[in-house]
């Protein structure tokens, strides 16, 4: 095979595993849409918040402790001990739970029935609020994240690709770990909805909220539930992007690379969500593969949303999208 | 209760606005501890307060008069600038370091007209170094075209003085300080004969695949980066994961502080960074910071961060903030000085070997001189390389001076364009 | 008592329809504009007009703009940012080709080439709706600012890719620079506001305004009797960007002198300006004022209260005013989903039955 050929073929797959990520945070806006009909726009900021509390913990930070210093004149800043990520893992779902829990007494509880867009604005107050008391709570500091996921150059598949092609391709385990992740996630999400009470109770409110209070089905609980499964879903995007950045406050900046993924896989759909995300990524590998010699790199960050924008022109309701019936 | 203190802080704001009589030396800060780059602001800021908060405890200020230190939060955003520039503007302030590019572009023209001296210690506009064009703003001791020669000048030095035939690629932030560089690297390329390949990566830079990918089939000699807040660890990850030999990838002063490699771990050990002031803790001061300032429980931060790559720059530019205020009060023969006698400081600041040693910083800046035509300083850097294992940087050369020759000419160019647009006689006065 | 319509007699169809009905809210507006014109230049510090007042008015004519698309055809947008880029561009890409032209006609040329463009990106309304809408205004937001970045010939090929703008007068008085007096930026911001504000108000009582609002509260219906939808929502693109191009030029050329696309026009100020209409009150006017003023001046006044009022360090005080203002949001939502405008409605109804309630 001819070097391009070969090096295209290295971009895509690139491109593939990166998709995966971009589809982990896809996720959690999809879930929640699917559910409340909410545009989350948080989602982004609670990743941040997820992977902030989870090296908190994982280091034992004390919370809010800058705000006790500057206050009180004392000076402390950690408990002095470390938890395994075992333990302090299930501690960040506790915390995500609660915040979940607490989303919906304070906000949403008060915003039933309100417009699409309301709602929208609701969650960007939220955004806003999780931003500021993440840097409170844990301060504005790079901090590493390890959980123990390993990274760097697949050699097995260096190795394989090399001795088959003559080029050994390049594959960060990270991501390959991401995708093992994102099987698990997804597999358990449809279990979880297809098999078990919640679940169903989940998929009846996503269909028609109205049909599932009438036959029982408690909507706020409903709403904790997808609010908390959202929360941990941004924890794993947290963490697998934190694992490779460090966790900063661009953490929160990923959700604007799920948006297109969004709307190319339709609010809706959680295969859509995945498919999306491949597309996506693949795509804007390609593209700067082929188009960085004539007008230069930097395009992942408007490719996405062009090729979401085409793509809309011809299917507006997204690749997997309820179909849009109007009437008037 | 609420109300008198919303009335105090109107009245303080109003205050500002009337000129008020020097009693003290007003250093005021435009520093970042949050937004996106906070991370990189936070020790920046505590290295500069705890400096001008010693020269307070220990010396009782400069010359006899105290240092007044006011801070206020940008966020690293130009409007947020604008807003601090005028809380500060009539309170008598002696030098403005906006620590951020963009916000200095915006303060150029203010400053002049305002008569207040503006100091950019390794960012802001390079052709400033022209004072005579820009009268009140310098930009010693080094900026970024300095950068870039003083690399291919470390380069030239590893390689016998031949770069002929080499391939050297710049990873840049997708803005007007990561493409500072090109211009200065494009020409140097031309005149050494090295293969020259600039890289963009967008803001935030939080996903790099292609680009390094790119660099992987490249297969360059040498790796550059002008790399900014998450995207400098995002890289130096990038390039342990596709094995780049870590020696030879070296990144701007602002792609070398300790956020960017501690967390890569292991991967970043080699990891090379230019800087163009002393490293670690290892200097007298650091003695004094310590004992009039965190044991009195006056630093700025936590005071975890003293002795990091940025905290150090910190200290350093309030160095030469408060030896420019000594030099102006010796000119001006009085100790409450004003912002225009403190230009003239400025302008006759004359940084020595022994000097420094007196400061208890020996060895931390390479001598300079600043004069009318040249607010430029030096030029000079040194490389750090990073030792993961011992999670700490050291010097691996001494000062290496940059091509002033072809930045003289450069900067002119710019500078002239500049007067041209803005109607300014260039001349020394 | 004070404030009541009885016995304010309508003789005409035209004062029958004029836009303050009530003589209170007559007298009211005459007494700011009044105010704002003969009061504020003259008592206005340099702080307050540069730190408050002159970005308020910028970011009411930007405010407006996206009303107008937003609260009256109902096309969400969350590329404002970019086209505000757009017109700081144009205007230093006209005002350095063309030195001896007007700036004020620069600052309106700059608005059409803006709209122009808003055309363009308008073009995808005509098939997508909604959120999906949103988030395809986001590729205009990323793609513009990345052309900005990477094409020289935006900043005039010069090595730092920042624009900065020349100094220019009017009359003899500076206008743009470091050199003009904060009087004379803010009387420019206040001339703009002022005309653009009473063009925004009376294009959406006309005809054009009705269509506006007939595709907003439902297209379909809308094109049933007569309206074109392609007109319609193109002509609201245009006239939005128009609005928030101007905005963008004064933003550029007489608040911040100097700028770079991707810093000082980055998505948060897309989003920013979105609070504004959507807490000001969608499709209303005042709406883009209240909001404005509160998106603008609350956190100044927050910054003056913890950091010089209480001594808070100055990054606790920011981090708790985005706390703030994020929790400021969701209870103005809460307590009135349409805005403060809305609020304010509520409380003219009040005023007008006031001392008796019923």
């Amino acid at each position: 095979m001819s070097d391009t050929v070969l090096f295209a073929l290295e971009a895509a797959l690139n491109g593939l595993t990166v998709g995966i990520m971009y589809s982990l945070v896809a996720l959690g806006f999809v879930l929640i849409f699917k559910a409340s009909g909410i545009f989350n726009f948080a989602q982004g900021v609670m990743a941040l918040f997820a992977a902030l509390t989870l090296v908190g913990i994982q280091t034992g930070q004390v919370p809010f402790s800058h705000l006790i210093n500057a206050a009180l004149g004392t000076n402390i800043h950690d408990f002095g001990f470390t938890l395994p990520a075992i333990l302090s893992i299930p501690l960040t779902v506790g915390v995500m739970v609660l915040m979940a829990l607490l989303i919906e007494r304070l906000v949403l509880k008060h915003l039933v029935n309100q417009e699409p867009i309301i709602l929208f604005m609701a969650t960007i107050g939220l955004a806003y609020f999780l931003e500021g008391l993440g840097d409170i709570m844990w301060g504005a500091e790079v901090k590493p994240l390890d959980v123990g996921i390993p990274q760097g150059m697949s050699s097995t598949v260096d190795e394989f690709t090399y001795n088959l092609f003559g080029y050994g391709f390049y594959i960060d385990v990270l991501s390959l770990w991401a995708l093992g992740i994102a099987a698990v996630l997804v597999t358990a999400l449809v279990v979880f909805s297809q098999y078990t009470k919640q679940g169903r109770a989940l998929r009846a409110v996503a269909d028609d909220h109205q049909a599932a209070l009438s036959v029982g089905i408690s909507l706020r609980f409903i709403w904790v539930l997808t609010w908390s499964i959202a929360g941990i879903v941004a924890l794993v995007a947290g963490i697998m992007w934190g694992s490779k950045s460090g966790v900063q406050f661009s953490l929160s900046l990923i959700a604007l690379k799920a948006l297109p993924v969004l709307i190319l896989g339709g609010f809706t759909s959680i295969p859509g969500a995945i498919v999306g995300g491949l597309l996506i990524g693949v795509g804007e590998k390609l593209f700067d593969f082929f188009m960085q010699p004539i007008i230069g790199g930097a395009t992942e960050n408007w490719f996405a949303y062009m090729l979401a924008l085409v793509f809309l022109l011809f299917r507006p309701q997204g690749l997997f999208g309820e179909k849009i019936i109007e009437r008037v | 209760m609420k109300m008198t203190h919303v009335a105090a802080a109107f009245a303080a704001s109003l205050a500002v606005a009337a000129p008020a009589v020097a009693q003290d030396l007003h250093f005021p800060m435009l520093s970042y501890r949050t937004g996106p780059y906070a991370p990189g602001g936070i020790p920046f800021a505590d290295g500069y307060h705890d400096y001008l908060t010693l020269l307070n405890e220990r010396d009782g200020g400069i010359g006899g008069v105290p240092i007044r230190i006011t801070e206020c939060e940008t966020a690293y955003n130009t409007e947020r600038g604008v807003e601090c520039y005028e809380s500060v503007r009539g309170d008598n302030p002696l030098v403005i370091q906006p620590l951020s590019t963009g916000i200095t572009y915006q303060l150029i023209p203010r400053v002049t007209e305002d008569h207040i001296p503006m100091l950019t210690t390794g960012y802001g506009r390079t052709s400033a170094m022209n004072g005579n064009v820009f009268h009140y703003v310098f930009n010693f001791p080094a900026n970024y075209w300095d950068g870039a020669s003083v690399a291919i000048n470390y380069l030239l030095s590893q390689n016998d003085g031949s770069l002929q035939g080499k391939k050297i690629v710049l990873v840049y932030h997708n803005s007007a300080y990561g493409r500072e560089p090109i211009r200065t690297l494009e020409i140097l390329a031309e005149r050494l004969g090295f293969e020259f390949l600039p890289i963009a990566v967008d803001h935030p830079g939080q996903e790099q695949g292609s680009q390094w990918l790119q660099i992987r089939r490249e297969r360059p000699d040498y790796v550059l980066m002008w790399g900014w807040g998450v995207m400098n660890a995002v890289a130096i990850q990038e390039a342990a994961n596709i094995r780049f030999p870590m020696e030879n990838f070296i990144g701007i002063w602002w792609s070398g502080s300790e956020n960017d490699v501690i967390p890569v771990g292991a991967g970043a050990n080699g990891y090379t960074a230019l800087t163009f002031h002393g490293i670690g803790t290892d200097y007298p001061v650091y003695q004094d910071i310590q004992q009039y300032v965190v044991d009195r429980g006056l630093a700025a931060g936590a005071g975890d961060r003293i002795g990091s790559a940025v905290y150090s720059r910190g200290v350093y530019a309030a160095m030469l903030a408060a030896e420019a205020a000594r030099t102006a009060q010796e000119l001006a023969g009085h100790g409450a000085i004003t912002p225009d006698e403190m230009r003239d400081g400025m302008e006759h600041l004359n940084i020595t070997d022994e000097r420094l040693a007196e400061l208890g910083l020996p060895g931390f800046s390479a001598p300079f001189q600043v004069s009318c035509a040249n607010h430029g300083g030096p030029g000079a850097a040194m490389l750090q390389r990073w030792n993961a294992e011992t999670q700490s940087w050291s010097l691996i050369t001494d000062w290496i001076n940059s091509d002033r020759e072809l930045i003289g000419q450069l900067a002119d160019e710019d500078s002239a364009a500049y007067a041209a647009e803005n109607n300014i006689a260039p001349q020394c006065n | 008592m004070l404030y009541r319509e009885a016995g304010d007699f309508k003789t005409s169809y035209a004062s029958d329809n004029q836009t303050f009905p009530i003589r209170g809210d007559r007298m009211a507006y005459w007494a700011v504009l009044a105010v704002a014109f003969l009061v504020v230049p003259f008592v206005l510090g340099d702080y307050w007009a540069n730190a408050v007042v002159i970005p308020f008015l910028i970011y009411v004519i930007a405010a407006l703009g996206l009303n107008l698309l937003i609260g009256y055809t109902g096309l969400l947008s969350l590329g404002t940012a970019a086209f505000m880029a757009v017109g700081a561009y144009a205007t230093y890409k006209l005002t350095t080709a063309f030195p001896g032209m007007n700036i004020y006609l620069v600052f309106l040329l700059s608005g059409v080439v803006t709209a122009a463009v808003g055309v363009l990106f308008g073009l995808p309304s005509l098939k997508i709706k909604g959120f999906y809408l949103a988030v395809a205004t986001l590729a205009a937001q990323f793609f513009l600012i990345w052309l900005f970045t990477r094409v020289e010939w935006f900043y005039n090929h010069s090595p730092t890719g920042q624009i900065a703008m020349p100094e220019r007068s009017m009359f003899g008085i500076t206008i743009t620079g470091a050199a003009a007096s904060s009087t004379a930026v803010y009387m420019t911001c206040l001339i703009f506001v002022v005309v653009m504000a009473w063009l925004a108000r009376n294009l959406t009582r006309g005809t054009l305004g009705r269509t506006w609002m007939a595709i907003r509260d439902m297209d379909i219906a809308a094109e049933i009797i007569g309206v074109n939808p392609l007109i319609a929502k193109l002509s609201a693109f245009a006239v939005s960007s128009f609005f928030v191009g101007v905005a963008g030029a004064l933003m550029f050329g007489v608040y911040l002198g100097a700028a770079e696309a991707g810093e000082a026009f980055s998505i948060n100020k897309s989003f920013l300006v979105l609070f504004m209409v959507i807490i000001g009150g969608l499709g209303s006017i005042l709406g883009s004022f209240l909001g404005a003023a509160f998106l603008v001046v609350l956190p100044v006044l927050l910054k003056l209260l913890l950091v010089d009022g209480f001594g808070w360090p100055a990054d606790l005080a920011r981090h708790l005013e985005v706390m703030i203002i994020g929790a400021l949001i969701i209870v103005v939502l809460i307590a009135e989903p349409h805005g403060m405008a809305a609020l304010w409605r509520t409380m003219k109804e009040k005023l007008r039955l006031w001392p008796f309630p019923h």
